[in-house]
């Protein structure tokens, strides 16, 4: 690939199809991340969104198509590039997916012990940083285990921060919240954009939320297996006249 | 964070003290965690002049920066008595937000800690608390079982049959074979000083009837089954599915942990049957290929050798093992706690367990039989 390629553009994926062997997920799914965007992919549940995500982050290998980090193609890169790309990402799993056999601070200073050559006392220090920055100030040496759920999911994303992420992708943030601390969560992920300036992908059902932060979006249909509409999430209320997309944006109600 | 790719100097601080006595720092450079950090202490510099009332720290001279700078602006916070102000001055909207965001907020409650002896002691008080309830539940749980009031479902407890038998044979077929040949080949060095290499059949016969028939299968077992349930009952209750059974108003003991003791408890003699043969056959088989005995004779010196009582004994041991690996894996399954840890750790005890409850039971049960004369 010798094309000119937009600087500003950060995530590309190219028609991307996903399939679980012969079973068809999505096919042909196309959009692009501008740096610093939150962008949202939303849709019903079981359309593939999650998959959508782990064929990002590399869990997943896409059936055909691409997914072009900063001109990058993921797939197309050896181990090493693939590695030093997945570095450069912070990844919110929906439980938080921490490891129970480790302490708060334990969580965080794995992958800063694995790839950075600070000292144990600069990783406690980033560590009680990282926790601080999503409000667990003082939780270091607690367990998962002995976390509420809201509380496992910030801590979650204090990890997925370790390393300081170009990319953070969260995988239904506020599943499981209530709505206050969903609220939280909404602005906090708003002032890790404006403070970090990452990119956010960001996969969710909650309307509060998709309003209240998404930039641009992706709506992906699970009956017909594809995308069906993309934009600015209050652009898609106001101006989209797809029935699928108007009633998943305004819960059922249907505007006359 | 920042995007300029220009040539990146190293991260500075400059401490002075301007007439008004106010205390500046001015930060330059390029922080990043994968450089030197400057180690900088305000209070160092000031050790000898009067307290300054109040810092200021300007970021006009910052290229990029990240966690580091954070870090290091909440460093310079922390070591500030209170009385004196800490003022930011042109630094990144992002990084004063990132900084109000990291603010220490009320200490959190440090996790509770108790002495090392006074926390076993606690850990043994529960654990045999916790047995004698799970005793307790299973004793009541059969009772219901013979009112023929106990719920679980039939294919349950045929998969469990089928996971506790026909699908250990062969494991149990190879240990048993083995075993066997191993008795028989010790024994036969020391009864060839003698010639006796016939008692081969007697010692084979009788010790694993007796003895290590049931062992070696209760200890497979142990490992193959025990942990298992251990693990499915563990995982189980880390996904709050045995919570779900309780609220529906099943009660886990019947559901879960009947259907299991009993596969195992039927399960366990017949196996125990079946490594018995194997285990003579294989000693035969050393006997008739390497020490001369005909197979005829070595069928008759067993049937000799071994009598009802004999093999009655094993079987009673193994029924009381098939009790006690049920009874651990299912006991350390459902105190399981909620994470992938805590389902390693029952896994872990449930095997420990059982083994150690297996060998302590072999011991007494010889004992008794021995004074019964059985």
């Amino acid at each position: 690939m010798v094309a000119k390629i937009d600087s500003a553009v950060h995530i590309d994926v190219a028609g991307l199809t996903m399939a679980y062997g012969a079973n068809l997920i999505q096919r042909d799914v196309n959009f692009t991340v501008r740096r610093g965007e939150i962008f949202v992919v939303m849709g019903g549940s079981g359309c593939g969104k999650s998959t959508l995500l782990r064929h990002m982050v590399g869990l997943l290998r896409p059936a055909a198509g691409r997914v072009v980090y900063n001109g990058a193609s993921f797939w197309d890169a050896d181990d090493g590039q693939r590695a030093a790309l997945l570095r450069g990402m912070g990844i919110l799993y929906q439980g938080g997916a921490l490891w129970s056999s480790m302490t708060l601070s334990e969580n965080i200073a794995l992958p800063l012990e694995a790839y950075t050559s600070l000292s144990a006392s600069q990783i406690r220090e980033v560590a009680a940083l990282k926790l601080a920055l999503v409000g667990l100030a003082g939780f270091e040496d607690y367990y998962p285990a002995s976390l509420s759920g809201g509380m496992r999911k910030r801590a979650g994303l204090a990890r997925a921060l370790a390393l300081d992420p170009e990319i953070l992708f969260f995988d239904e943030p506020s599943a499981g919240l209530d709505p206050v601390s969903a609220r939280q969560l909404d602005d906090l992920i708003l002032s890790l954009r404006d403070g970090l300036g990452v990119t956010l992908v960001v996969v969710t059902h909650e309307l509060a939320s998709i309003f209240a932060i998404g930039d641009n979006s992706i709506f992906l249909d699970a009956a017909g297996k594809t995308p069906i509409a993309g934009g600015h999430p209050r652009d898609l209320l106001e101006n989209c006249r797809d029935a699928r997309v108007q009633c998943f944006l305004r819960r059922g109600e249907l505007k006359e | 964070m920042a995007i300029s790719v220009k040539s990146e100097s190293p991260p500075e601080v400059a401490g002075e003290r301007r007439d008004d006595g106010v205390f500046v720092l001015n930060l330059s450079g390029t922080w990043r965690l994968d450089r030197n950090q400057p180690d900088y202490n305000p209070w160092r510099r000031l050790k000898n002049d009067p307290i300054p009332s109040r810092i200021v720290i300007s970021g006009r001279g910052l290229e990029q920066w990240d966690s580091s700078l954070l870090i290091f602006l909440r460093g310079i916070q922390q070591v500030c008595p209170p009385k004196v102000a800490v003022e930011l001055e042109n630094f990144p909207p992002g990084a004063q937000a990132l900084l109000r965001l990291a603010r220490p907020a009320a200490p959190a409650p440090s996790p509770a800690k108790l002495s090392g002896l006074i926390q076993v002691w606690r850990k043994f008080l529960d654990d045999t608390r916790y047995t004698l309830e799970f005793v307790g539940g299973l004793t009541l749980a059969l009772g219901r079982l013979l009112c023929c009031r106990a719920y679980f479902r039939a294919t349950d407890f045929w998969a469990e049959l089928q996971e506790c038998g026909p699908a250990a044979l062969p494991i149990i077929t190879v240990i048993s074979l083995l075993v066997g040949t191993i008795l028989a080949f010790m024994g036969a060095l020391q009864l060839k000083l003698f010639g006796a290499e016939i008692f081969i059949a007697d010692l084979v016969g009788i010790g694993m009837v007796r003895e290590m028939g049931a062992l070696m299968t209760a200890i497979i077992m142990t490992g193959r089954t025990g942990s298992a349930f251990a693990a499915r009952l563990g995982s189980m209750q880390a996904n709050e599915e045995i919570d779900a059974l309780q609220t529906m108003g099943i009660a886990p003991m019947e559901f879960l942990v009947l259907p299991r003791v009993l596969a195992l408890v039927l399960m366990l003699p017949l196996l125990t049957v079946y490594a018995n043969l194997l285990g003579i056959l294989g000693g035969g088989l050393v006997g008739v290929v390497l020490f001369d005995l005909t197979p005829r004779q070595y069928y008759l010196q067993t049937v000799n050798a071994v009598t009802l009582s004999a093999v009655f004994s094993g079987l009673i041991k193994s029924v009381v093992y098939g009790v006690l690996i049920a009874f651990s894996g299912c006991l350390q399954g459902l105190r399981c706690g909620r994470s992938a840890s805590a389902v390693g750790d029952a896994t872990t005890a449930a095997v420990v367990h059982g083994i150690v409850y297996i060998i302590v039971a072999d011991a007494i049960l010889s004992i008794v039989f021995t004074l019964m004369q059985f």
